[in-house]
């Protein structure tokens, strides 16, 4: 296996007239924590839609694991063992934040219509498992206590740590993290760059898109800055914090 | 039993055979089918065909839930992409499609005058009234099996996945779930219980032209659905009893007000059910449409 987890070449992605991604080219190293900064309108959060399969490029090619996905559909992507989270968190209000989670484990027997006629026991038996693991997760990010309250109630902060729980819970190779940290109590927030180096120590990799300069300068071994749709610069952290042209394109502005 | 009622009886399970398909469809997976009436009528063509030609009763039923089922897999196949209002389009246009078909083409099932003689179960050996009591037994058992499979599938994990497909499918597709997959399946089962409804109405009445399928008993159903609650089997049931009623009862305003003839009577049934559905649209849904 290549040191490449992810390889993005060349992608363009233009909506109407406007480019969100311009010949964007870059790779993330296998086992990495990669950070992805840069103004509102560089291409951040299209560049996470596109590699977990909701846009199609209209050109360039990804690779995850050396095996193009550009031409995949966002389940087999996610099945692949491409996870994400998204910038305005998504769950199911009428379901528990329980529920919201115990969707997360693939290949359940009781989600095939054939569980209805055979195989009840197993069927309870993965779910008894599947809700110890989701209990567990729940605890990492302090939400035990709200595990069966329905998710609609859940603070915007809350609802991003189940975003991040989902993601532990997926055991996934690679973890797309939309800004993790934004609407969450700063308390909080160092027990979840805890949460997040743990997943890395677990062998994930993981491309986070974040505005806290201090979580990627502490999280962070390779920053990626895009501006206009394209690779800025990308060094490590203290290299890009002392970067005349991303200070003048990023960082002056939003230190 | 009193006849009337064992007929209420029976032509309710029926319509509620139809609203646990539908539930299955909007309720479970939010897939708005305005055309459930396609189903109920190709499985009532279906079975009658089939047990005209001698066929088995077991095998009409088998056809009249595999061909509707093979259809509502070919509506999926062809409108992935559709959203959810569009589907509703479709599946109006579809039922309308069929309806046509079988009125127009008469070497199917002869035309406007339709399929008469159709043999019914159970008739054999009993006499016509012990024969429709036994029948109404039929349909309840059927009904109770489709109500078995809405509850197992509502409190299963499939059900989960059903009911965030419902809610978020950006969402179920990127946790790794085929959402097309799961909405084929649900389009394909419910179709097949609207069809089963179908063989039974059919079979019942012995009797079935194209004027008895018509958008009407789609819209029938949806009320019924929307008065139990979205994703709510119990309910629906619930529902489908209050149509009928509405349907049925509207019959005896004719003794009292003896200026409204059969015609008047039937457009007054439409009035209610229209005022119904706008009713508890905006009473029952209205934190959901807001949303």
């Amino acid at each position: 296996m290549s040191s490449t987890a992810l390889e993005i070449r060349e992608v363009r992605k233009a909506f109407g007239g406007n480019k969100a991604l311009d010949g964007c080219t870059l790779t993330v190293r296998r086992g990495s924590i990669t950070g992805v900064i840069g103004p509102n309108g560089a291409g951040k959060s299209t560049l996470f839609n596109i590699i977990s399969g909701l846009l199609r490029p209209d050109r360039g090619e990804l690779l995850f694991e050396d095996r193009r996905i550009d031409h995949l559909a966002p389940y087999q992507i996610a099945r692949l063992g491409v996870a994400r989270t998204f910038q305005t968190p998504r769950e199911i209000g009428d379901m528990t934040t329980l529920e919201n989670l115990m969707l997360v484990p693939e290949h359940q027997t009781g989600e095939r219509l054939m569980s209805l006629i055979s195989g009840w026991r197993r069927v309870w038996q993965e779910e008894r498992e599947h809700q110890v693991d989701a209990v567990s997760v729940l605890d990492r990010v302090e939400m035990r206590h709200q595990q069966d309250m329905p998710a609609t109630v859940l603070s915007i902060g809350q609802k991003k740590l189940l975003e991040l729980a989902r993601c532990l819970l997926a055991k996934p190779k690679l973890a797309l993290l939309d800004e993790p940290t934004a609407g969450v109590n700063p308390r909080l927030i160092g027990d979840l760059v805890g949460v997040m180096e743990q997943m890395s120590r677990d062998g994930v990799t993981i491309l986070i898109i974040e505005h806290n300069m201090n979580v990627v300068m502490n999280l962070c071994e390779h920053v990626i800055v895009l501006n206009r749709g394209r690779v800025l610069r990308e060094g490590t952290p203290s290299e890009i914090q002392n970067d005349e042209v991303v200070q003048d394109a990023y960082l002056g502005a939003a230190v | 039993m009193d006849q009337y009622l064992i007929a209420i009886v029976t032509f309710t399970a029926i319509y509620g055979m139809i609203g646990l398909g539908l539930n299955l469809q909007w309720g479970l997976t939010g897939l708005v089918n305005l055309g459930q009436v396609a189903f109920f009528a190709v499985g009532a063509y279906a079975s009658a065909l089939l047990l005209l030609a001698g066929a088995h009763f077991i095998v009409a039923l088998a056809a009249a839930a595999m061909l509707p089922a093979a259809l509502a897999t070919l509506v999926a196949l062809i409108t992935p992409r559709l959203r959810e209002d569009y589907l509703a389009i479709v599946t109006l246009g579809l039922a309308e499609i069929i309806r046509l078909v079988f009125l127009n083409e008469k070497w199917i099932a002869g035309g406007p005058d339709g399929l008469t003689g159709i043999p019914r179960p159970l008739l054999g050996s009993a006499t016509p009234s012990e024969s429709a009591w036994l029948f109404m037994l039929a349909t309840l058992a059927a009904l109770f099996v489709f109500f078995m499979i809405n509850w197992r599938i509502a409190t299963f994990p499939i059900g989960r996945v059903l009911k965030a497909i419902r809610s978020d499918e950006i969402l179920a597709t990127s946790l790794g779930k085929n959402v097309l997959r799961f909405k084929t399946q649900m389009l394909a089962v419910g179709a097949s219980m609207a069809g089963i409804a179908g063989a039974f109405y059919a079979s019942y009445l012995t009797f079935i032209s194209p004027a008895m399928f018509t958008a009407q008993v789609s819209l029938n159903v949806l009320v019924a659905v929307l008065i139990g609650g979205q994703g709510n089997a119990l309910g629906v049931l619930i529902g489908t009893a209050i149509v009928t009623c509405i349907l049925e009862g509207t019959r005896f305003i004719k003794d009292y007000v003896s200026i409204l003839g059969g015609v008047e009577l039937a457009a007054l049934r439409m009035i209610i059910i229209g005022l119904a559905l706008i009713v508890i649209v905006l009473v029952r849904y209205r934190k959901a449409s807001v949303r």
